[in-house]
């Protein structure tokens, strides 16, 4: 079918292009107000999932956690054998298992989570360990600059410069919203930097490391600030978190 | 259910291999693309699948190449060019197919494609074309900075688009199980004449007349 002199001019409106243009339209003023539209729905999702049995409204876009790792599946550790080394210059490493953490002093801690892609759910109400705590009990050289974690997942790991890791918000948690933390979330234990973004609080725990100095984490090396104070850093201006 | 025919098959000729060819490469990518993306975004599924960046790789390939077949087909085909003309157009006859109760029945001059196929091909282009952008936002490296907020937005409307999408494609999938000789036509190539005089009278009219 030649298109030129034999058939005649294409009959009707050009509405699918109009119908397209309108989308991308739409799409980019979406993409545009993406925090106040994120926002929105996280509220909505939240206000529904109050008054869902199902579950379902986890499906609602905005909602509350999103999962990830950066190895091949989700890793687990059985609480029953799940073991937690303090190592690196201290003055006497640790190894702890679920029930030790449990006889240590508790912190209760609520704040809102924020990742650095956005998403933010509020009000998590966190238990565990101070992590200052297990420094002191270790013994960690004064000298020593950094403490790193080490996820049991192969590839993670972060880092905080001491005066951080020493902060009261700085948590060992094994516990969230009342529950223990399961294979999702990180458990049977993992990290809360309650004032930093959600890459910092290393899950699947499995080491935490004195180093003389920082030794950058996962994101870090990919571009993520090294201090990740929630609304300071990454170019963002979210509310802080504690 | 089966088209014993008279002696001589009475079926128009409707959808070249060039134009099923794309129909059906395209659905396949869809289908690799929902079936990652569910278990990407829903916790149940992600934990028992894992594999994280297996899925994650296949979702992204599959999203790169889900305008190809469209693409290379519209080089390579002038009946899939033609299609794609014929459904970008609203004739009078689409409007009236889209109001009246009767559409089923009335026999207007319905050329290949009625108007709900035209109006519903181009929310489906523009959705995918939409999801295709904001994937390419949130593909792109941290290292690249992006104005604060556009990831976040990027998400949302990821997700909002998806289910825009898939509920458009349930509707589609809805109408090819209630019209089997849709479904032929996209399978063999050659459409029952008598449907096509009912369902789609000005383009079989045109074919008969051709021949």
């Amino acid at each position: 079918m030649s298109n030129e002199s034999t058939s005649p001019a294409p009959a009707g409106a050009p509405v699918g292009r109009r119908v397209v243009l309108g989308l991308l339209g739409l799409g980019a003023a979406g993409v545009a107000a993406g925090p106040s539209l994120s926002n929105f729905f996280g509220r909505l999702a939240g206000a529904l999932s109050a008054h869902d049995p199902t579950g379902l409204s986890a499906l609602i876009p905005g909602a509350g956690w999103r999962y990830y790792t950066v190895t091949s599946g989700f890793p687990y550790k059985p609480p029953a054998t799940y073991r937690l080394t303090v190592t690196g210059n201290v003055s006497r490493e640790l190894t702890l298992t679920t029930d030790d953490l449990k006889g240590r002093p508790r912190t209760r801690l609520t704040a809102d989570f924020q990742c650095v892609t956005g998403w933010r759910v509020p009000n998590v109400r966190w238990e565990g360990v101070r992590l200052s705590e297990l420094l002191d009990e270790a013994g960690a050289d004064s000298d020593q600059h950094a403490v790193q974690f080490v996820s049991y997942d192969g590839a993670y790991t972060e880092s905080l410069t001491m005066d951080e890791a020493r902060r009261s918000d700085v948590l060992v948690v094994d516990t969230l919203d009342g529950k223990p933390i399961g294979r999702a979330h990180g458990g049977p234990v993992r990290m809360l930097i309650a004032p930093m973004y959600g890459y910092k609080s290393c899950k699947w725990l499995s080491e935490i490391r004195v180093t003389p100095k920082v030794i950058p984490g996962y994101w870090e090396r990919l571009g993520y600030d090294q201090d990740a104070w929630v609304g300071r850093s990454n170019g963002r201006d979210d509310a802080p978190t504690t | 259910m089966t088209a014993t025919a008279t002696a001589k098959p009475d079926t128009l000729p409707r959808f070249t291999r060039a134009e099923r060819w794309v129909h059906r490469t395209t659905g396949a990518l869809v289908a690799v693309l929902t079936a990652t993306g569910a278990v990407l975004y829903y916790e149940p599924f992600a934990l028992a699948v894992g594999r994280r960046p297996l899925v994650e790789g296949l979702h992204i390939a599959a999203g790169l190449l889900l305008p190809v077949p469209a693409i290379v087909g519209a080089f390579a085909s002038t009946s899939l060019r033609t299609d794609f003309v014929i459904l970008g157009r609203m004739t009078r006859t689409d409007w009236q197919w889209l109001r009246r109760n009767d559409r089923r029945i009335a026999r207007l001059p319905v050329d290949k494609f009625n108007g709900g196929q035209k109006l519903a091909s181009a929310v489906l282009l523009g959705g995918l074309l939409v999801l295709f952008g904001t994937g390419l936002l949130l593909i792109a490296p941290v290292r690249i900075d992006l104005p604060v907020g556009m990831r976040q937005g990027a998400t949302i409307v990821h997700d909002l688009f998806t289910f825009a999408v898939l509920l458009l494609l349930a509707g589609h999938a809805w109408l090819a199980v209630r019209h089997p000789e849709a479904r032929r036509a996209l399978r063999t190539g050659r459409m029952d004449r008598r449907y096509a005089e009912s369902e789609y009278a000005g383009w079989a009219r045109e074919v008969q007349r051709k021949r």
